[in-house]
């Protein structure tokens, strides 16, 4: 089992898409949501994602081919 | 000794041991670190600190590593010039050029990372990390060779080879990951959790950023303890700008400085100005972006401070601005040809975007600006190579002549 920490960052067009509740149904993965804000135009999700790391992976990478933007809380690691 | 409390959550405000952490564990918000202002007070002065060394660690007393055995090449207390050839040609007469591309590994990385190879050996570190473009890798593998811990950098496959060498040099373990930028990022997200190592910029970064403070004080130090009326700083993930500021706001509450009336510009490049397009548009959601600019040491697409930096520039009432991609270059030109300094791509950006701020009046005259330079010119030559034109000539006088009289 794995836990990972995550951010979601949404488009507009996918705002109202339930995109975490899915997740959550058609994979073995527990969401678990820690801090969020979204808006009309754009919004972000900081989660917690339980289960194993195989099917963590293949949930992101769904939410990926969805449009939704994934990156580990801290932003970008790589620097100048 | 280094006078801090402890680590905050910038977000819910929550309070933890000064560990190696940067997340909050319950909203996973980062962390800062926080200082013990009262004691701070009754050491610090005027005098105390220019007794100091000449580096970062004249301010020991405000950084939050025990200063006693640093790990020390002497990062900090760059040049602070005049630019009257800059500012005459800009219709500034105030301007100063922070000129950070002198320091140890040529950029202002050896601030930050001076401070994290600190701490991490304070934690009992024995292997320090970072995943980089450039300038940061120079500087991990650099300040590790001093300390004598091992330097594991990670870097994308396609870097220039100028820039593997400039850290390679320092005898790091150097992992060429081939992989997308995106790639890159998250393997060393993985790493940081799997690995007993100090990752500069993600378990050490509260300790990382408050380096940049270093920045705010030197310039109010070396304009005998006054602040500018206007800087403009270079911005990657917002964690430099926010720093100068807070240096400047400690500087105030110590009584070291008056009032802070300082304005903050921040800069980036149009090709990857996530921070400038959310001041254009007003909201403090920083919408990602995928990098695609010459300035690549400011090749943040996602920028883990850039809400701070937008906090930072309402506080202040500053600006954004993003440069063309040509104008970077340009920048780069003028500076080098106005003032004799060399810079990398992102003091370009910090040029063209000074010459912005003065062509809209943003900045007037005979108002007092600090321009930060923060990264050398010898580590991205490839970006103005075309300037190589050299006068051909036979190995005679006439043939000289002719040549020189063909240029003219």
């Amino acid at each position: 089992m794995s836990i990972k920490r995550i951010k979601f960052t949404f488009p507009t067009g996918l705002i109202t898409e339930p995109v975490i509740h899915r997740l959550g149904h058609e994979f073995q993965v527990i969401t678990n949501i820690r801090r969020a804000d979204v808006r009309e135009e754009m919004g972000w999700v900081v989660l917690e994602l339980d289960g194993d790391e195989e099917e963590i992976e293949r949930g992101l990478q769904w939410v990926r081919e969805m449009g939704v933007r994934v990156d580990p809380v801290s932003g970008d690691i790589i620097e100048g | 000794m280094a006078f801090l409390n402890g680590l905050k959550c910038r977000e819910c405000g929550r309070e933890y041991p000064a560990d190696p952490l940067n997340v909050c564990d319950f909203c996973f918000g980062p962390l800062e670190v926080v200082y013990d202002y009262a004691t701070i007070s009754e050491v610090v002065s005027q005098d105390s600190i220019a007794k100091g060394p000449l580096s970062i660690w004249r301010y020991k007393d405000l950084l939050p590593a025990e200063a006693d055995d640093p790990v020390d090449i002497m990062a900090g207390y760059t040049p602070l010039i005049k630019a009257r050839g800059l500012g005459k040609t800009l219709g500034l007469n105030n301007l100063y050029i922070k000129n950070d591309s002198v320091n140890p590994s040529f950029s202002f990385k050896d601030r930050v990372v001076s401070v994290a190879a600190t701490k991490a050996i304070e934690f009992g570190y024995q292997t320090i990390a970072c995943a980089s473009t450039g300038n940061l890798a120079c500087s991990v593998a650099a300040h590790c060779a001093r300390a004598g811990v091992r330097a594991v950098v990670f870097i994308p496959s396609d870097l220039e080879r100028g820039k593997i060498i400039g850290a390679a040099i320092y005898n790091p373990v150097l992992v060429s990951v081939d992989g997308t930028y995106d790639q890159v990022n998250r393997l060393c997200s993985e790493l940081a959790d799997d690995y007993p190592w100090a990752f500069v910029n993600i378990n050490m970064r509260p300790y990382y950023a408050e380096g940049s403070k270093t920045l705010g004080y030197e310039v109010a130090e070396q304009l005998d303890w006054r602040l500018p009326d206007h800087v403009v700083v270079p911005s990657a993930s917002g964690a430099m700008f926010t720093k100068i500021w807070k240096g400047f706001h400690e500087f105030e509450s110590l009584g070291l400085v008056g009032k802070v009336n300082t304005r903050m510009h921040l800069t980036q490049a149009e090709g990857c100005s996530p921070i400038v397009e959310a001041y254009n548009n007003n909201t403090l959601h920083v919408r990602p972006v995928i990098p695609n600019t010459i300035a690549k040491s400011l090749a943040i697409g996602n920028p883990a401070d850039g809400i701070y930096a937008l906090k930072t520039i309402q506080e202040s009432n500053g600006t954004a601005t993003a440069t063309l991609e040509e104008e970077v270059v340009q920048g780069i030109q003028l500076l080098a040809e106005m003032e004799g300094i060399f810079t990398e791509t992102a003091g370009g950006v910090v040029i063209s975007g000074l010459r912005r701020l003065a062509e809209r009046n943003i900045i007037k005259s005979d108002e007092l600006t600090v321009a930060y330079i923060t990264g050398n010119g010898l580590k991205t030559q490839e970006a103005v190579s075309h300037v190589v034109n050299p006068v051909l000539t036979k190995p005679n006088l006439e043939a000289f002549e002719e040549a020189l009289h063909a240029r003219a």
